[in-house]
């Protein structure tokens, strides 16, 4: 399968199960399309039909360019292998998505997370020691294992963050593993012993922001005069240690690009910003007529990016050394190797499921008890969705998010159909960097 | 060298069979609702630098 697109005057060949990328001009990519349904001999004589002034011998040189990537495995590479990508139902569980409090000290319009306001809303120190057991218990061979703290607001309860880091630390040591800890925070309670204590032990920092000051302050309580310089200030001492700031739009803020450049005139660098995920009855979900000016940004944002001192999440393509065929297949391991957990131990697919009874699969101390449900989760890949099986992207994407499709559908085998019309834009759009820039 | 055709060096996903699942669990990176593993660093490839 190949997806063949133009962005600019380039026309890019993405081939999709070799995961190979090439740039031509039209006519071979006329050959290579036709190529994909014909033989070499119709293939030249549709080639001429549609460009009559080619001349004969450059087609048959752009033939035997196709054949060869052909032969190398680069253009019309076969299938994956479906059993021997399938993942192994050993119960492995490499991530853990800790939400150490349920409480949150803004409400945020938008905000999916579950929150609650009781005295049971924060995580004891017990059930974190809990979480870290049963996540080294679970881990298998794996020796990098991952928790994030997230919430509600995770540094509401930092005192639990710390009691749980040490207690990993030490951990790691016994067991032969290595903990990677990254905290999601709305950056309300940022300081400098925070900064120091991040600096020291969290691999990566995820700061909400949503951009512009009246961008933010429309679903982020008026926050954003309290919250800018105390991320500012957070960022300059992160130095070189990894965070992300991460932002979301809504469909009333779809030239998200100005809160992406207000961001980097801030001095912040390493940004995301991500599509809002709600119900269709809000008044701020994306809607398929946001699609166009959606779209739009993404290209400008190729543009801007390209020498720019600054990144977007969904560019950095890593093409050399990005994900293998597996990763790519099986995706987030929500369900499988990566569960949340909620303040009383409970286990959850991931932190969109939290609070869902359906979803609910047990807890830190009995460890998962629905393995009925795990399994579910082990067949939701790529080579098993419906809606995936003629997807161009589906080895870019691996099947998407199980809440969105979940939440558009009705079923986490389902499509959020409007989200993967977002994600193969970007995708196609990060390529067109990556060639820009090669 | 092709002379029509610009072949991008990409990591070449035919042959694989397996992975050794070591990498980062891709919501834990930023995003956090809308997956996707394409900007996903392999964990084998940054121990082979």
């Amino acid at each position: 399968m190949t997806h063949i697109y133009k962005f600019g005057e380039r026309n890019v060949v993405l081939d999709c199960n070799s995961g190979a990328i090439h740039a031509c001009n039209d006519v071979a990519s006329s050959i290579i399309a036709l190529r994909e349904r014909h033989d070499a001999h119709r293939t030249l004589t549709l080639t001429l039909e549609q460009f009559p002034g080619a001349d004969p011998s450059e087609l048959a040189e752009i033939l035997a360019e196709v054949e060869s990537l052909a032969a190398s495995g680069l253009l019309y590479a076969p299938e994956p292998d479906a059993v021997k990508l399938a993942p192994d139902g050993s119960g492995v569980v490499k991530a853990l998505c800790l939400n150490v409090s349920h409480a949150c000290n803004l409400t945020c319009e938008y905000c999916f997370a579950h929150q609650a306001t009781d005295e049971d809303s924060l995580m004891s120190v017990d059930v974190g020691v809990a979480a870290i057991d049963f996540l080294i218990r679970n881990s298998g061979t794996r020796r990098n294992l991952e928790v994030d703290f997230f919430g509600g607001e995770p540094l509401l309860n930092l005192d639990v963050v710390k009691r749980v880091v040490a207690y990993a630390r030490e951990a790691e040591r016994n067991r032969g593993k290595n903990f990677r800890f990254t905290l999601t925070t709305n950056g309300l309670l940022l300081d400098d012993a925070f900064a120091e204590f991040a600096n020291a032990e969290l691999a990566n920092v995820v700061l909400s922001l949503d951009g512009r000051r009246e961008v933010h302050d429309r679903f982020r309580c008026g926050s954003y005069d309290a919250v800018a310089p105390k991320i500012q200030r957070f960022v300059e001492a992160r130095g070189a240690r990894q965070y992300y700031i991460r932002g979301t739009f809504t469909r009333a803020n779809t030239d998200f690009t100005e809160d992406l450049l207000h961001m980097r005139s801030l001095g912040l660098r390493k940004l995301s910003m991500e599509p809002v995920v709600c119900g269709d009855s809000a008044p701020y979900a994306l809607r398929e007529c946001d699609v166009p000016s959606v779209v739009a940004e993404y290209e400008r944002l190729v543009s801007l990016l390209d020498g720019a001192d600054w990144d977007f999440y969904h560019y950095n393509l890593d093409l050399e050394n990005g994900p293998c065929l597996k990763k790519r297949v099986t995706g987030c391991g929500s369900g499988t190797e990566y569960l949340a957990v909620t303040p009383d131990g409970a286990l959850y697919p991931c932190h969109q499921f939290v609070g869902d009874p359906e979803y609910a699969m047990g807890n830190v101390f009995d460890g998962v008890t629905r393995p009925e449900l795990r399994d579910r989760f082990a067949c939701r890949n790529v080579l098993t969705l419906p809606d995936c099986a003629e997807c161009w992207a589906r080895l870019w994407c691996a099947g998407g998010c199980a809440a969105n499709s979940l939440h558009a559908s009705g079923d986490i085998e389902g499509s959020y159909t409007l989200g993967c019309t977002l994600f193969k834009k970007r995708l196609e759009c990060a390529i067109a960097l990556k060639l820009a820039t090669a | 060298m092709n002379k029509h055709i610009t072949t991008l060096k990409t990591r070449e996903l035919c042959a694989e069979k397996g992975g050794c699942g070591e990498c980062q669990t891709s919501c834990q990176s930023a995003c956090k609702t809308s997956c996707g593993v394409a900007n996903q660093p392999c964990e084998a490839a940054k121990s082979d630098e």
